[in-house]
């Protein structure tokens, strides 16, 4: 295994300081590694998800080349030829578990933003105490923007919360976390084959959850309580000032539905197992209040807005990844998690790579195990791995 | 099971959205009107012709719009206000929008009707105060449609046609506009 930094690199630099994990700490398990404190329906801190690594490599006695900064990988006849900060690697078959959250994305028009208004992504922020006095924009209501909104808006400063189209999910359910409703219903194992529309599937923002000891729900409603504004999508800047999209009622109409539409099948699921007496009664929420007239534009000239910080999602670097393998949009071509253009190839750890629940720490057993089953079969020289994985594997 | 049939070719425009996605300069479209001052604030725009596909497209026939004003701004009333095409586009549009999805979603539609109203403060346009934008403050459609399907379902179809909208779009969202004198 070749890691850049330290064993659990990213959640020891790459979060800002309050963050939580959004599953509870009984979700998270790995192979042999499970929570073993007092406060199973808690959420870890980063410390205590690097804590969780730590033991995981440890029990896995796996070899760990800490330090190693990956700086290219090519095809060579009989498999590939790996270049580190330390050295030359030649190997049959490479497994990509760099993740999908490298770099944060942010709009094409950033560069048309006055240079007065300090921005930052969920990199660079650390706490509302490095940010200037005066009014934070955020950009984004997915779990990052709806976290930031909430936690800049409680240091007292003015925030303004951007809305495109989201996941609003309530923190609990009946009793219950959301996210054992999405386990145990089978909602995360649903794999590639049972889920519509794929491409959308893998873009989907991240719901709208905060881990909280108070296992608070965090919508665009809390945000509001708390004296968030809400506005539209940032569409454009012109003559320096921010427009924003007039459609923020559609989206908020699109997430509440899709919210009700994932309780169906939670209450449905229930009903059929029997399990209707052990929760608490099924319950409907109201619509997202969208303010009436929400603006339209804001001046960013003017002294309102110090700081902008772009919630505006993550994408995956393959910069070193010298195999034509990766699309237009920046993402890597695979079949669940095997690269068919390049034998040899496997990735772990995007989004539904082999079911929704891939991206979740206790999601990556079942998809490893499927992918490393088909990487043996490859090394041995089993002919089913020229076939399409996700059709053919049993 | 029974057939739906909305009228909607969707295995057409879903075949077209496969060819597009390999094809993006196929999807290129560019929509024209050519317009001619009447007299006062009659005008008359026609259409016909368009781009697409890569290649010049044409309507089976030209079609004449009629705009001016209606007496309340002392004119003849010889067709609807420009800012009232905007409402027959948004309108059509979702219209079309709520057909074809639940076309794809297997939704028997019986009838789909819809009231746009545009909100409109015309002192903008009087110059009267020149903090009063020119355009709709807001805008609001309401939709009444029976169909074989839940409250749930047809919200769905709304909010789904509202997505995929391109006057939606086209009004929500800020959009460069270039005027030139040729």
């Amino acid at each position: 295994m070749l890691e850049r930094g330290e064993v659990a690199n990213s959640w020891r630099r790459e979060r800002w300081d309050s963050l939580r994990l959004l599953t509870p700490n009984w979700q998270s398990r790995l192979p042999g590694v499970r929570y073993e404190g007092p406060d199973p329906d808690g959420y870890m801190t980063s410390g205590e998800v690097v804590e969780l690594i730590d033991r995981f490599a440890a029990r896995t006695r796996a070899r760990i080349l800490t330090g190693t900064n990956v700086t290219s990988i090519g095809r060579v006849d009989d498999g590939y030829h790996v270049t580190t900060s330390r050295g030359e690697i030649r190997s049959r078959a490479v497994v990509l578990a760099s993740g999908a959250c490298n770099l944060p994305t942010v709009p094409g028009f950033v560069h048309t933003v006055p240079p007065n208004v300090e921005q930052l992504t969920p990199f660079d922020y650390r706490d509302p105490a490095q940010l200037p006095d005066g009014g934070v924009l955020v950009v984004g209501a997915s779990a990052t923007g709806v976290q930031l909104a909430a936690e800049v808006r409680r240091s007292g400063r003015p925030v303004t919360l951007s809305v495109g189209e989201h996941v609003r999910l309530p923190r609990t359910y009946r009793g219950r976390d959301v996210l054992w409703w999405m386990d145990a219903s089978g909602v995360w194992d649903q794999g590639l084959d049972e889920i519509d529309d794929l491409t959308r599937a893998r873009r989907l923002p991240s719901p709208q959850l905060v881990g909280t000891p108070e296992r608070a729900t965090l919508n665009l409603g809390a945000l509001a309580a708390i004296g968030v504004e809400l506005v539209g999508r940032w569409s454009a800047v012109r003559e320096g000032r921010a427009l924003f999209s007039g459609g923020l009622h559609n989206v908020c109409a699109l997430a509440d539905l899709k919210q009700e539409r994932l309780l169906d099948v939670f209450d449905e699921w229930a009903r059929t197992e029997g399990l209707d007496a052990d929760l608490d009664a099924p319950e409907r929420y109201a619509p997202t209040q969208v303010p009436r007239s929400p603006r339209l534009q804001l001046d960013l000239r003017s002294s309102e807005f110090r700081t902008i910080i772009w919630a505006t999602g993550f994408r995956p670097d393959y910069r070193w990844l010298d195999v034509p393998v990766v699309d237009a949009k920046g993402q890597l071509r695979h079949d669940g998690g095997v690269v068919v253009e390049s034998p040899g190839l496997y990735a772990l750890g995007l989004p539904v790579l082999r079911r929704r629940k891939s991206t979740f720490i206790c999601g990556i057993e079942d998809d490893a195990r499927e992918v490393i089953d088909h990487l043996r079969g490859f090394l041995a020289g089993d002919p089913r791995v020229c076939i399409r994985p996700s059709t053919a594997w049993p | 099971m029974t057939t739906i049939d909305n009228g909607v070719n969707v295995q057409a425009l879903l075949d077209a959205r496969g060819v597009l996605e390999s094809a993006p300069e196929a999807a290129q479209f560019t929509w024209r009107a050519s317009s001619k001052w009447q007299n006062g604030v009659h005008s008359t725009t026609s259409i016909q012709n368009y781009f697409g596909l890569g290649e010049e497209q044409s309507h089976k026939t030209e079609r004449v719009f009629d705009a001016d004003h209606p007496e309340t701004f002392a004119a003849p009333d010889g067709g609807i206000t420009p800012i009232e095409y905007l409402l027959v586009g948004l309108a059509s549009c979702l219209t079309a929008g709520v057909a074809s999805v639940a076309q794809n979603r297997g939704i028997q539609l019986r009838s789909v009707e819809s009231t746009v109203e545009g909100h409109h403060d015309v002192r903008g346009i009087l110059g009267a105060d020149s903090d009063v934008r020119n355009g709709f403050n807001d805008v609001k459609v309401t939709f009444a449609i029976d169909a074989d399907a839940s409250k749930q379902d047809i919200e769905a179809l709304v909010a789904q046609s509202q997505k995929r909208s391109a006057v939606f779009d086209a009004l929500a969202n800020p959009t460069e506009v270039t005027v030139e004198v040729a």
